[in-house]
């Protein structure tokens, strides 16, 4: 395999790696309570211009701007809940929908006037030179987007699967009323997975923002990708979101490698459509 | 509140009615609309080009005692309308064609606009003027140079700015003199975005190259606002072409000076197609990483005293940048179309369209380095120029032609 061609597959697990960090927030969400939250890419952009914030005021890297932003972004997240969500669940589906979706264009429109339209960047080498293994190049701030992605999404499930809290998250889910029989409370635990998915969405905002580029509508070049993740993983699956960015990820980098850079999302789309065809409720969605 | 509101607008309708029955002692405005995007991916771009017509609208109504030979300039509004002031009403086309329709759509029947400028994106143009043109109502493109836009028999449809096949022309003259001191330019790649814009730019410059015998070996089309380029710097590196030509809006070039820097590649001659390129907030994220770049412009800053000087003074008043080359091809756009209404004397259509078709501005008369504007039968100003600067310690710096360069050109490209 010529070297070119590895680092096209490199390169594509560390975006798709980043796809699955942005995606899990999203699919948590829809896991726990059926809402699709359409201002998850306007999170994003939000945690993005707190990384910058905390570059421009502080001076401070990443090691900063992620928990900075996790909490920021997880207290968005309780804020949307409490103020929004929780609120508009009550009416018709069309109500969540265009809930959320205003509160999207709420973010965007507020960021374009408090930052204005103009691109923002972090400096260069915040983190350091590439690392090189002969002639693959691997970027700092991908390398560490994408590695935390992996430890994001592995951490998400293991709190849904394995503690005590995650089954009465899951239990609110699967019927909010007999949970409520047992003791718990609806409407903590579904703060608690906003809290959870801002947060990590959060963190996902600040170590993208330290390789791509922050504009107020960054959320929305962002969030299709994130939908497509989320349904082409399966509709709440936190695993599902992982393997699903980094098959984007790749299959994106080799189509538009080998067959060209404008065929690449008619070929992510197409096999998206081949999926959903055959397994509706996505790779490792539940029916 | 609302019932306050209420009385608010009522109060303010009958003075507009007061307005139009006193006639006379009220002073006209002339409205003249403006198609930018000031949401969406190019929303930078956009409104640095609205803050460059404001700057020539306050220019107009309020004047500058030191831009005496620039037309309109005196304050004293449009003294061929009796002194009328000029307002510009902006509208977003929020970086898609439909939505550049719909608001041509409006300012015409809405707002009652007598001229159309715009879009920036020439995708965005072929719709919003397709509007002005079925209402009759003269449409001025300060900036979108995809060739076909003057190709349409349109007759309400006038260009400023020089367009794809001056720039190839160019290119091509500056690439062989290169090559002759020297420079590889053996093999040549274009990488574009693949709307009306990216397309028509690219076609054009393969035509003219093969016609000048320069061998464009890769062509790169791809989707504006992608989430990754690394395919794109991937597929560059394997061919390893001397000579690369971007094709790009504003986000992608970001990713494109951050990518070729991350996965180290590099060619010896660097050539962006303005755009993206000249947006100010490119040059401040992304200058760093791309010292060398060679790019064409239509603007450049003169001698302390000249017209471009004291408007780049005075625009980095206003917004803190230096005057970037879309915003002065802009600010000139609604100067020229300033100039043909005063001198219509009216603001009725047809007299405006004549007025354009008659303007015949001098190189001294104007902000941007034209060689002066005049329409031909197509609509496209014929006397327009563009030169080709390089960028020099985070600012674009002319270096060809040599009449008009203000710095040395260095080469090869030196990136980071």
């Amino acid at each position: 395999m010529s070297s070119i061609l590895l680092q096209v597959i490199v390169s594509g697990l560390l975006i798709g790696a980043v796809y699955a960090l942005f995606s899990s927030g999203l699919t948590l969400i829809w896991g726990m309570m059926n809402v699709i939250n359409f201002a998850h890419g306007d999170f994003v952009m939000l945690a993005m211009y707190t990384a910058f914030m905390v570059w421009t005021v502080f001076g401070g890297g990443p090691a900063a701007a992620v928990p900075i932003a996790a909490l920021i972004l997880a207290t968005v997240g309780v804020l949307s809940y409490f103020l929004l969500v929780r609120h508009v669940m009550k009416g018709p589906m069309l109500a969540q929908i265009l809930g959320t979706f205003g509160l999207a264009l709420l973010l965007r429109y507020s960021a374009f006037w408090y930052f204005g339209a103009n691109f923002k960047t972090l400096p260069d080498n915040i983190l350091g030179p590439p690392f090189v293994f002969g002639d693959i190049r691997i970027d700092a701030p991908r390398l560490l987007a994408g590695t935390v992605g992996l430890l994001v999404t592995l951490a998400l499930h293991l709190i849904l699967t394995r503690t005590a809290l995650g089954s009465r998250m899951l239990a609110v889910s699967e019927d909010a009323t007999a949970a409520q029989l047992m003791g718990i409370r609806p409407e903590r635990m579904q703060a608690v997975a906003w809290a959870l998915a801002a947060g990590s969405t959060g963190i996902a905002g600040a170590l993208i923002a330290t390789f791509f580029y922050t504009s107020p509508t960054v959320g929305e070049t962002l969030a299709i990708v994130a939908f497509v993740t989320v349904a082409f993983g399966g509709f709440g699956s936190v695993p599902g979101a992982l393997v699903a960015g980094l098959l984007i990820g790749v299959i994106e980098g080799l189509s538009a490698y080998l067959i060209g850079p404008v065929y690449k999302d008619v070929i992510v789309y197409t096999l998206f459509v081949l999926v959903l065809w055959t397994r509706p409720q996505g790779l490792m969605g539940k029916m | 509140m609302v019932r306050g509101a209420g009385r608010f607008g009522a109060f303010a309708a009958a003075l507009v009615v007061m307005g139009f029955a006193g006639g006379a002692g009220a002073q006209q405005t002339v409205k003249i609309g403006a198609i930018y995007p000031l949401s969406g991916n190019a929303a930078s771009a956009g409104n640095f080009s609205k803050a460059a017509m404001e700057l020539a609208v306050d220019l107009i109504n309020n004047g500058n005692p030191n831009l005496k030979d620039l037309p309109l300039a005196d304050g004293k509004g449009l003294p061929g309308l009796k002194g009328a002031k000029v307002e510009i009403v902006f509208a977003d086309n929020q970086g898609t064609p439909a939505a550049g329709q719909n608001q041509a759509l409006r300012l015409i029947t809405e707002e009652k606009v007598v001229a159309l400028i715009g879009a920036y994106q020439s995708g965005i143009t072929v719709t919003a003027s397709a509007m002005a043109e079925r209402h009759g109502i003269p449409f001025l493109t300060p900036e979108s140079v995809a060739s076909n836009l003057t190709e349409r028999g349109f007759k309400w449809f006038f260009r400023a700015t020089p367009v794809a096949g001056d720039f190839a022309r160019a290119y091509s003259a500056f690439l062989k003199e290169q090559g002759k001191a020297g420079q590889k330019i053996g093999s040549i790649a274009i990488v574009n975005e693949n709307t009306e814009y990216g397309n028509s730019v690219a076609s054009v410059i393969k035509e003219v190259f093969a016609k000048d015998g320069l061998n464009v070996s890769q062509v790169i089309p791809y989707s504006a606002n992608t989430t990754d380029v690394q395919p794109q710097v991937l597929q560059l590196k394997e061919k390893n072409p001397d000579v690369l030509i971007f094709i790009s809006y504003t986000s992608d070039a970001i990713l494109y000076a951050k990518t070729m820097k991350d996965l180290n590649w590099k060619p010896s001659i660097m050539i962006a197609d303005n755009a993206g390129f000249n947006d100010p907030s490119f040059v401040s994220t992304s200058g760093a990483l791309v010292e060398g770049l060679v790019n064409r412009s239509s603007f450049a800053v003169g001698k302390p005293g000249s017209i471009s000087a004291v408007i780049n003074e005075l625009y980095k008043k206003k917004t803190g940048n230096d005057l970037d080359d879309p915003s002065a091809r802009a600010m000139q756009g609604l100067l020229i179309v300033a100039e043909a209404i005063n001198r219509a004397g009216s603001t009725e259509a047809a007299k405006i369209q004549a007025a354009l078709k008659a303007t015949d501005l001098k190189a001294t008369q104007v902000v941007t380095g034209y060689n002066g504007v005049k329409f031909d039968e197509k609509g496209q100003n014929v006397l327009a120029s563009s030169l080709i600067t390089q960028m020099q310690g985070g600012k674009y710096v002319p270096v060809w032609p040599k009449d008009k360069a203000a710095g040395e050109l260095k080469l090869p490209y030196k990136g980071w």
